[in-house]
């Protein structure tokens, strides 16, 4: 991920010409391994503990029938994983209901949380007063953590004494109960997830769009072309690589989903709209059922890296043609 | 792309023709902006309104914009609570996310200054795996940690909200990019000079990398204030709670009570509306510059 986007890139790469040849010189050859590894300890600590092990840790937990509270932890091979994939399995029916749930969320919450950030952008990216106002106003729920932005909608939505009802009672038009019947569990997760972070992703186009050079704008502009033709002649090619980036956190943290559910709809009706993270939660450390937790996990890693990679090559394919 | 920008060169009148291609708004643009900016401002409003309303009015059929009888009763109710003693998970809030920020500045820019400054065997294989794990999910980590952190005995304490949320390697990453844009003439004169690298480190390159030191510090504070996952499930005793797990602790112990739940949310989101407010731009700005560049 690391695509040099912002245009200081440019200006650094001198000084960081300039770093590798000192770094090449005898004085600082001279230096003793010893001390890199010294400033380098307490983070290798915390890295090997915290990241490394439970990584390899994980997966060894995945194998076993691993009951936290119990004394014995049985080798399970495979079993926890086919299960999995075993339709009528303990396990399986509420994985997949998960997978099912967190699967409906990404595909409402994604190009909601993309597109209306592209167009907040490209009109804040104008000059006028009271932008700064209103991109520090939208930005703002980004700031709160998940248990405020629950809370607080958990109260909003509420069917019977959420403001949004209120106002649709007053217009006449239907009052459903959001944070417990399907299909609108999954607006009542969505809703918030788009207060709460699409100035996020606005901010980040905002930063890719000043990168955008003015002259292809002045150059377009002699040619005749109009406001829609420079967006997507100039704008949308132009931040190609800001838009993958926003693409694939946005895919990514959607796949995360958990606060909103745990808070709004608390998985409600019966275990409809309870999402992957979740599952996974609940499983391991309520229910202590950990070897299983373990493998929803891994299935769950495994997808997540499929995607990022996916959205990678697809990206790049396109570039090429 | 490339080869219409090459034949323009960037000139004074350059610069007052882009003002005049990037229109400013219309009133259309300044009434839809409007309309946007008080659909996002409204909540937040809404939760502070509801907060000073009595219990009877914040549940009333026609709900209002100003509280009938304003009063405080939600906030003393919910500070003296034995169940749900909101200040002392303020203050557990305040102890994890200040030392987790301590921790990941001081850990990070160790670790980020000598991968970025120092020669050493193993630099490049080093520098690839911490990288790497950016991209591991966190879920893959949870469980595991939940056994790892059970074994140290840190379940239901401080260290546990402290400690393993300091080792991703964002911070490293963040300060890596940060030390290679600084130009590394004045520690090679030091070096020329005696001075070893430890002394280097903290009387050079810390005072010259506050600005980044600082958006590290801001965005550590922020995740970890803002945390939910991973305290809900391990801690659990109400004195050890943090802020956010508790507000989940408020809404089953006082469900449709929302005045009082309204407060806790207002407590909770004080520090964090604090610190935007009165570092917006740097907020923005860090955010943004991290986004892009992570």
């Amino acid at each position: 991920m690391a695509v040099p986007l912002l245009g200081d890139e440019g200006v650094l790469a001198p000084t960081v010409a300039r770093r590798r040849s000192a770094a090449r010189s005898p004085r600082a050859l001279a230096g003793r391994p010893s001390t890199a590894y010294l400033f380098l300890a307490p983070y290798l600590v915390l890295f090997t503990s915290f990241v490394l092990a439970p990584i390899v840790y994980g997966l060894w937990i995945s194998l076993h029938d691993w009951d936290f509270l119990l004394p014995g932890k049985p080798w399970a091979g495979l079993s926890n994983y086919t299960d999995l994939f075993t339709s009528g399995s303990v396990s399986s029916g509420p994985f997949w209901s998960a997978m099912r749930a967190t699967g409906i969320f990404m595909v409402l919450a994604v190009p909601l949380l993309v597109l209306p950030a592209l167009g907040l952008a490209v009109v804040l990216n104008r000059k006028f007063r009271g932008r700064n106002f209103f991109r520090a106003i939208i930005f703002a729920p980004y700031v709160l953590g998940v248990a405020v932005v629950g809370l607080l909608w958990r109260y909003l939505l509420d069917p019977n004494l959420g403001l949004l009802n209120y106002y649709l009672g007053l217009m006449h038009l239907p009052t459903p109960a959001w944070t417990s019947q399907t299909p609108w569990v999954f607006l009542a997760l969505v809703i918030p997830t788009i207060w709460w972070t699409v100035g996020y992703n606005t901010v980040i186009f905002l930063a890719g769009l000043q990168d955008v050079s003015p002259e292809l704008y002045e150059a377009a502009e002699m040619d005749g072309a109009g406001r829609w033709r420079q967006f997507i002649s100039i704008t949308v090619p132009s931040l190609r690589p800001v838009t993958i980036f926003i693409l694939i956190t946005t895919i990514l943290a959607s796949a995360n989903v958990f606060g909103q559910a745990y808070l709004i709809t608390q998985g409600q009706p019966g275990n409809e709209s309870r999402t992957l993270i979740m599952q996974i939660a609940e499983e391991g450390l309520r229910r202590f059922n950990m070897g299983s937790a373990a493998a929803m996990s891994t299935v769950m890693t495994v997808a997540l890296l499929l995607i990022s990679l996916a959205s990678l090559v697809f990206t790049r394919e396109r570039k090429d043609a | 792309m490339a080869t219409a920008t090459a034949g323009v060169r960037p000139s004074r009148r350059g610069k007052t023709r882009r003002q005049t291609s990037l229109r400013g708004a219309g009133p259309f643009t300044y009434l839809s902006l409007a309309l946007i900016g008080i659909l996002f401002a409204a909540p937040f409003v809404w939760m502070l309104v509801t907060s000073f309303k009595s219990k009877v009015d914040a549940a009333a059929a026609t709900p209002t914009w100003i509280p009938r009888d304003a009063t405080t009763d939600s906030y003393r109710f919910i500070l003296d609570q034995p169940q749900t003693p909101v200040f002392r998970w303020f203050l557990n809030s305040m102890l994890a996310a200040t030392g987790q920020m301590l921790l990941v500045v001081t850990v990070a820019s160790m670790a980020a200054y000598a991968l970025s400054r120092m020669d050493f065997p193993g630099r490049g294989v080093l520098s690839k795996l911490i990288l790497a794990t950016l991209f591991v999910p966190p879920i893959s980590l949870l469980i595991p940690n939940y056994v790892i952190i059970s074994k140290l005995g840190w379940l239901d304490s401080l260290p546990a909200v402290i400690i393993p949320g300091a080792a991703g390697a964002f911070g490293v990453f963040f300060m890596r990019q940060f030390f290679q844009s600084l130009p590394a003439e004045i520690e090679e004169a030091a070096l020329v000079d005696g001075a070893n690298r430890w002394r280097i480190f903290w009387t050079i390159v810390v005072p010259l990398s506050r600005p980044a030191l600082a958006t590290l510090a801001l965005l550590s504070f922020l995740t970890n204030w803002n945390d939910f996952l991973w305290p809900l499930y391990v801690l659990f005793s109400p004195s050890r709670l943090t802020l956010q797990p508790g507000l989940s602790t408020l809404q089953s112990a006082y469900t449709t009570d929302y005045a009082t739940i309204m407060a806790g949310g207002v407590i909770a989101s004080i520090p964090v509306l604090l610190l935007y407010l009165v570092s917006q731009r740097f907020v923005i700005e860090g955010v943004s510059r991290s986004g892009l560049k992570g």
